[in-house]
């Protein structure tokens, strides 16, 4: 809405270079980054994405969305809905619970994560996939272990709510309900799935 | 690029060749054309058509072609076409009222507005092999009606709607769009738009055998063929930039309204039950069987009992495709050497230790056994 | 190169690979969890491993390295046809070397050469839900997984060691994914079952007629469902392989013209590699295994 860049002011940015192919890759990322959780991947040769979506959140949803996918973003953005509706035709929603896919640009002011599709009984697989932007990643963080770890290993992801980590815990408590998570920042992509387990000391648990 | 050549490879391109020159047959006889299948084999096409899920008759032929008259292999070769085609809207539902008839009969009522309309039906034939036919025929010329049938004609359900004798067809709340069994897996419970599409697109002979073995008791079902019609309807489109209904051509379908009996329950008086069945071209028995299982499915829903495969919907329509079927059945030809050996070895086992209880070990071995043992 | 003219790489179009891609993506975060997918007609049949190969064209990639497997072999006219139809539609480079492939569509076995990390092995999943034989209604099967209500299972183990004095399950032996979900690893050999646990590689599963995908991430506990007074134990051989004399691998029972029996690796790469090592059995005679 209050997005500067106006629809007819800026030509629209071009997607993925090769659809094909360049989906293919950046899947094959997403699907390490969920198999092998807290494990920093780098995407490479994306495209620019309009404002507020990291380069690989861009990637992300073009090579994922399409109509049958309602994303929901954080921040409303003209530049960015005009964009995806034009590349993948994904149909955004208003309600957090709608959405297969999530943006959290700003994740210090987000909704808690149980505002998303949690995924039914019968049915775990409904539930919302997040793509969370973050600051950066460093190597020292809260100690990760589970499916798809071979031992425990520590990233630190910057640019989270001090109480995160314990949601986050509430998330792990309704396994196999819950949401997924696909940390982005710029190029990079840290996938947490909701079969991870989160060890943190309350000092270093938030931001 | 490294790609092993092997045995098996050069065995599957010679069973390529082999196949094809069984299909073609004696070079000596003329080929057949499509439009020679498509014009003089129209029962083969529609079935094709309707089991493929694609209503285009020069392809449904050219998959008779290519299959050698097999029609389960030729819906797979239209099935697997199909999928690959690209999407270009839903069509506006058909209205089958406004059908222009060639075939309309209803059992229920002698004589009814727009009338019994035979047409081309193999019903009263006599069946006796018709010898002329071994031979090239005349073109016969079929006699035309005095006055033309009305352009259409209403349903016999409609007619009994109107003395609310029978339940109401009505949309469900807020008419939700259907799922679309061709991009999504069907799931259960499965609501009846999803079973009518599940069934539209079974095997023939499945629903046949099914629909029949609700007439020998197995369902408690006492359906009068309430009304089949056949003809033409107009396919419409709203297209996104018009905002309106355009028609695009017209499709030949058979519809099928069977009418049951209903006890009525505490929430409803007594009073007639629908079971449907659609059906793309001339295909009655395909339609009438659809018909007979859409009621049957429909137990739960009215509150009867469930006793009989036929009302069983994850039996029923987990097995009526006969793609899946067939596949399914002829995987067996597989080579299963690897599970076949651990059965081997299971088997010998068993009969060694077995051989060794009967030397009097029954000590270690679990109670239920011994019981067993001494029964035998 | 595009592979098939007409068709889309790798034969799938977008949307479709799409649709599979975000379910294999669920079925990554839940473990073991058969999540439904939109299964396509493909020009194979139902059966045949439809399931795996929509798996795999949906995650292969111009630089994979691919290579195709049925009871272990590369040379089963079903394993030529599918790796044929890759080559044809994708024009995907293939390999029967495991330690090459960076995608290894199998059925039945899982190869007897250790994988790795940068590895992925797709199972053709015939019937994807371990309870099938003993409750046939998906609806009923789906509340037990949500329950993880699993005593049907265990009822059917135990009356089998009452019965026999041990589980009579030899292949498609159901496991305990990461702790939760009851899960079939399609038909291999309970042989194969110690193979699924902590593999390095991700192992995808794919059932086309029966409609549902699942996984197991690498490093993921799977423990093969027993009792503690009896134990899960794998299938042993008194023979050694005729051709190669390993006695580690899975062995096939061949009957000779003469009447009597052979027993050679299922597994033809690693009975390859091992006589190319120089390692010899009673039968040196390269033999042909006809498809």
């Amino acid at each position: 809405m209050n997005d500067p860049h106006s629809l007819l002011a800026s030509p629209l940015l071009p997607g993925l270079d090769d659809p094909v192919h360049d989906s293919q890759q950046v899947f094959r990322t997403l699907l390490s980054a969920l198999s092998s959780p807290a494990r920093l991947h780098t995407l490479s040769d994306l495209p620019q994405s309009p404002p507020p979506l990291h380069a690989a959140t861009g990637a992300a949803l073009l090579a994922l969305g399409d109509y049958e996918t309602p994303v929901w973003l954080q921040t409303p953005s003209d530049a960015a809905a005009a964009w995806l509706r034009f590349h993948c035709g994904v149909p955004l929603v208003s309600e957090p619970k709608q959405a297969q896919f999530v943006l959290i640009d700003r994740p210090l002011t987000m909704p808690p994560l149980s505002a998303f599709a949690q995924g039914l009984a019968e049915y775990p697989d409904r539930s919302a996939t997040l793509i969370m932007q973050v600051t950066g990643f460093v190597p020292d963080g809260p100690l990760f272990s589970g499916s798809g770890i071979a031992s425990a290993r520590r990233i630190g992801i910057d640019g989270l709510p001090h109480d995160f980590w314990r949601s986050w815990q509430d998330n792990r408590a309704i396994a196999p309900l819950g949401v997924d998570i696909l940390f982005v920042s710029g190029c990079s992509v840290v996938g947490l799935p909701r079969s991870t387990d989160v060890q943190y000391n309350t000092a270093s648990g938030g931001d | 690029m490294y790609v092993a050549v092997k045995g098996g490879e050069t065995a599957i391109l010679n069973s390529y060749e082999l196949l094809a020159a069984e299909r073609r047959g004696d070079p000596e006889v003329a080929e057949l054309t499509l439009a020679q299948i498509r014009g003089q084999m129209r029962l083969a096409v529609a079935r094709v058509m309707c089991e493929g899920s694609l209503y285009d008759k020069d392809l449904a032929a050219l998959a008779l072609k290519q299959a050698a008259g097999d029609q389960v292999e030729a819906i797979f070769l239209l099935r697997a076409y199909r999928t690959t085609l690209p999407r270009f809207g839903y069509s506006v539902p058909v209205d089958t009222a406004r059908m222009a008839l060639r075939r309309r009969i209803s059992a229920t009522f002698k004589d009814l507005p727009g009338g019994q309309v035979l047409g081309p039906t193999y019903d009263y034939t006599q069946r006796l092999l018709d010898f002329s036919l071994a031979e090239a025929s005349a073109a016969p010329t079929p006699p035309s009606a005095e006055t033309p049938l009305p352009a259409t004609s209403p349903r016999v359900t409609d007619l009994l709607g109107e003395e609310g004798m029978i339940e109401a067809e009505l949309p469900l709340a807020g008419d939700p769009v259907p799922m679309d069994l061709s991009r999504e897996p069907l799931r259960f419970p499965a609501d009846r738009a999803t079973r009518l599409q599940n069934l539209a697109r079974g095997d023939e002979g499945y629903l046949l055998a099914l629909g029949y073995s609700t007439q020998r008791g197995y369902a408690n079902s006492h359906p009068f063929a309430g009304e089949i019609r056949m003809g033409e309807v107009p396919l419409e489109i709203i297209p996104e930039e018009l905002g309106f209904a355009i028609t695009i051509g017209q499709i030949t379908l058979t519809e099928c309204q069977m009418i049951n009996q209903f006890a009525g329950s505490s929430d409803v008086p007594p009073q007639f039950t629908r079971g449907y069945g659609l059906a793309f071209g001339e295909s009655e028995r395909k339609a009438m069987g659809m018909a007979l299982v859409d009621r049957a499915l429909r137990a739960a829903e009215l509150g009867e009992e469930i006793t009989s495969p036929a009302q069983e919907p994850e039996f029923v329509l987990a097995h009526t495709d006969n793609v899946e079927a067939s596949g399914f059945v002829q995987h067996l030809k597989l080579p299963h050497y690897v599970d076949f050996q651990s059965e081997l070895e299971l088997l010998r086992k068993m009969r060694s230790s077995s051989a060794k209880v009967g030397v009097g070990d029954t000590a270690n071995q679990p109670e239920l056994r011994a019981t067993e043992r001494e029964e035998a | 190169m595009n592979g098939l003219p007409g068709y889309n790489f790798a034969y799938l179009d977008e949307q479709t690979k799409r649709m599979i891609r975000r379910a294999l993506l669920k079925a990554v975060a839940i473990p073991g969890y058969q999540v439904p997918f939109g299964s396509r007609e493909m020009p194979l049949p139902y059966g045949w491993g439809t399931g795996g190969i929509q798996v795999t064209a949906s995650i292969l990639g111009r630089k994979d390295v691919l290579k195709v497997i049925d009871q272990g072999s590369d040379d089963t006219t079903n394993a030529v046809n599918i790796r044929r139809f890759f080559n044809r539609t994708a024009d995907v480079a293939t390999t029967d070397r495991t330690e090459e492939a960076t995608i290894i569509q199998t059925r039945h076995r899982i190869p007897e050469k250790p994988l790795n990390e940068n590895q992925i092995l797709v199972f053709q999943v015939p019937l994807p839900e371990p309870m099938t034989r003993l409750e046939p209604h998906e609806a009923v099967t789906r509340k037990l997984h949500a329950l993880a209500d699993y005593g049907l299972m265990h009822v059917k183990l135990y009356e089998d060691i009452a019965r026999y004095g041990h589980i009579a399950t030899t292949y498609d032996y159901p496991v305990l994914v990461n702790g939760r979900y009851l899960m079939a690893p399609s038909p291999i050999p309970k042989f194969d079952n110690p193979k699924l646990h902590m593999s390095p590689a991700l192992q995808l599963f794919g059932a086309g007629r029966e409609k549902r995908v699942y996984a197991i991430p690498p490093w993921t506990r799977v423990e093969s469902l027993d009792f503690e007074d009896h134990p899960f134990s794998i299938q042993r051989w008194q023979q050694v392989c005729a051709l190669c004399d390993a006695d580690d691998s899975f062995l096939d029972e061949v009957v000779l013209d003469g009447g009597g029996r052979m027993f050679v690796c299922s597994d033809s790469d690693y009975c390859r590699t091992r006589q190319a090592a120089g390692h010899t059995g009673t039968e040196n005679t390269p033999m042909e295994v006809s498809a």
